[in-house]
């Protein structure tokens, strides 16, 4: 009996392994080719852990092709997009919670349906008549494609739970519709104002497709940047893995980090942008 | 939870429950909403409606448009190109939707027991999915590569031949969903973990009274009431699937040829590299409806296995 509980243990740890695995083999692998000069790179058989670590890979990369004016961008598209998706979405999310009128979401349903490519055509043109292009604006207007179905989303199914009672007393007691959101509904729907932030902040970090169509030169994105440096910029793997790796830290950081809201929001939305 | 996504959506069917005051109540919350109501309009509805008119029209970037009524999608019948992309978007989907679902499965049926450290290892397991997708399309391509990459070396140590992967027309589709199943099956674990949490004891309870084995018990409880959950993960991969972009493009922009160049990159090519946006517009219609359809097709049919889990269930 001992034993047999032992096996499946065993067992377990062994199905686990293997899945984790993947993942992690890949991550190990992202870093060890950031680490590696060309010549380590270029060795067969493979070598997992260099001699010598190749820091100046990151040095490089921090150093040279305007990274920092990127990384810079995409704090400023990101932030912007999700500061204005919330500012929009949660109070959006409270109206159509508290009117039942839940039926409006299937637009934010249809939203997540649509490939981002045909919302670029139309706006695209639209910011080029605007005489937008060159600036950060075009990006940060079409992130809000992302981050406000996200945020009304999420905030739809907060404020459903929350629960009325307290709310009509305040009402009772003389309180504004406004008042009653601000003191009442949103203190108690602030857990799902931090899963929606996170999620938006993800999802708009991660997008790409956005930024090959409206970045310019001195526009472009963090995924766009990279990009562009396997096409033209860089050949060699070492400063290209470590690029990847500045890119996706902060994502992956976020992850590890905030797990259980990532998990609570992709499992009662799975809303994904883009 | 995640069945909110559809209920939503299916709602329909759920009379209001009309109060007399329903009306002014609603008008309350208006400005809630308005704010919404308008960014919606304008980043979303309107682009919809702009690309249904862009593509009854001969509109390049930078000339003259006219209005040419069907043709662009007179011309898409008779366009090998499209009718590629349609195929290997097809392929691709149904791989992309498959693969993960089993693994998916089998994975949350392993997170679903208790261990030590069972959330951390989930962390990680998860982490695929929340990364920068260029970025890690940079790497798998290192990986792919034929002389230099590390997945020719993994094969060489239990002895199969070297691989072209994404370099050769036949293996690239698959090469490609390789790395969408292995960075989207941390999604329908998630969702089927949710479906498992949800599952009463008491069935298994009696099944072990009545003598039944692991499998069994797998086949005629679990599976049939995580089939909700499993349409819901189809449904959301299926999407994802056909929307596929950052990876196919990032790691072979459709190529080699167009091998691997599904309706969306066909669409960016068309739009973005020979500035057709009229044509291009008829694609993104005809794509969007493609999309659309199938999603509800699929809607329909967990219609009917909740049907099904419910009688089931009596």
């Amino acid at each position: 009996m001992m034993l047999r509980t032992l096996l499946q243990r065993a067992g377990l740890a062994f199905a686990v392994l293997v899945l984790v695995s993947p993942a992690v083999l890949f991550f190990v692998w992202m870093l060890s080719l950031s680490l590696k000069y060309e010549v380590d790179n270029a060795a067969y058989p493979p070598i997992l852990i260099p001699e010598t670590f190749a820091w100046k890979n990151y040095l490089d990369v921090l150093e040279s092709n305007r990274f920092p004016q990127f990384f810079l961008n995409s704090i400023v598209v990101t932030g912007a997009a999700t500061l204005l998706g919330l500012l929009v979405g949660v109070p959006a999310g409270y109206g159509i919670a508290r009117m039942k009128a839940t039926k409006s979401a299937i637009v934010v349903l249809i939203a997540r349906m649509t490939p981002g490519l045909s919302y670029l055509i139309p706006l695209f043109l639209l910011f080029q008549w605007l005489g937008l292009m060159g600036t950060l604006w075009p990006q940060i207007i079409i992130h809000l494609v992302i981050t406000v179905p996200i945020v009304i989303w999420i905030m739809i199914g907060y404020f459903e739970t929350t629960p009325l009672e307290l709310e009509e007393a305040a009402v009772i007691d003389g309180a504004t519709r406004w008042q009653v959101f601000r003191h009442v509904a949103l203190p108690i729907a602030k857990p799902g104002v931090t899963v929606a932030f996170i999620l938006a902040v993800i999802f708009s970090w991660n997008n790409f497709v956005f930024g090959i169509v409206l970045a310019g030169r001195e526009t472009r994105t963090l995924p766009v940047a990279v990009y562009n440096m396997i096409s033209f910029e860089q050949l060699s793997w070492g400063p290209l893995a470590a690029a990847a790796l500045i890119v996706t830290l902060p994502v992956l950081l976020l992850t590890v980090f905030a797990q259980r809201q990532i998990v609570a929001g992709l499992t009662a939305g799975a809303v994904k942008g883009g | 939870m995640s069945d909110l996504v559809m209920e939503k959506a299916a709602g329909e069917a759920r009379p209001a429950a009309e109060q007399p005051t329903a009306g002014r109540r609603m008008a309350a919350y208006w400005p809630f909403v308005l704010p919404a109501v308008i960014v919606v309009g304008s980043v979303i509805v309107f682009p919809w409606v702009f690309t249904i008119w862009m593509s009854l029209h001969e509109w390049k970037i930078g000339g003259a448009s006219s209005f040419v009524g069907l043709a662009n999608y007179l011309r898409l019948t008779t366009d090998p190109r499209f009718g590629e992309a349609v195929v290997h978007t097809l392929v691709y989907t149904v791989l992309a939707v498959i693969l993960p679902l089993v693994l998916g499965t089998l994975a949350a049926l392993v997170f679903h027991a208790r261990f030590p450290a069972r959330g951390f290892l989930r962390g990680l397991f998860v982490m695929p999915m929340m990364a920068t997708p260029v970025a890690i399309a940079l790497v798998w391509t290192m990986m792919f590569h034929p002389e230099l990459g590390v997945l020719n070396y993994l094969l060489s140590l239990v002895g199969i031949p070297p691989q072209l992967w994404v370099f050769h027309p036949v293996t690239v589709i698959p090469s490609l969903v390789l790395v969408e199943t292995w960075q989207w099956t941390p999604l329908v674990m998630l969702i089927l973990l949710g479906g498992l949490a949800a599952i009463p004891t008491e069935p298994y309870e009696s099944a072990l009274i009545d003598g039944a084995g692991r499998w069994q018990m797998f086949r005629y409880i679990t599976l049939p009431m995580l089939a909700p959950f499993l349409m819901v993960a189809a449904i959301i991969r299926t999407i994802d699937a056909l929307k596929s972009f950052d990876i196919i493009y990032a790691i072979t922009q459709g190529g080699p040829g167009t091998a691997s160049e599904t309706i969306n990159l066909y669409l960016y090519s068309v739009a973005f590299a020979y500035y057709d946006v009229g044509y291009g517009s008829a694609i993104a219609v005809v794509f969007f409806t493609l999309v659309v359809g199938l999603s509800v097709l699929l809607l329909y049919l967990r219609q009917r296995t909740k049907w099904t889990e419910a009688g089931a269930a009596i």
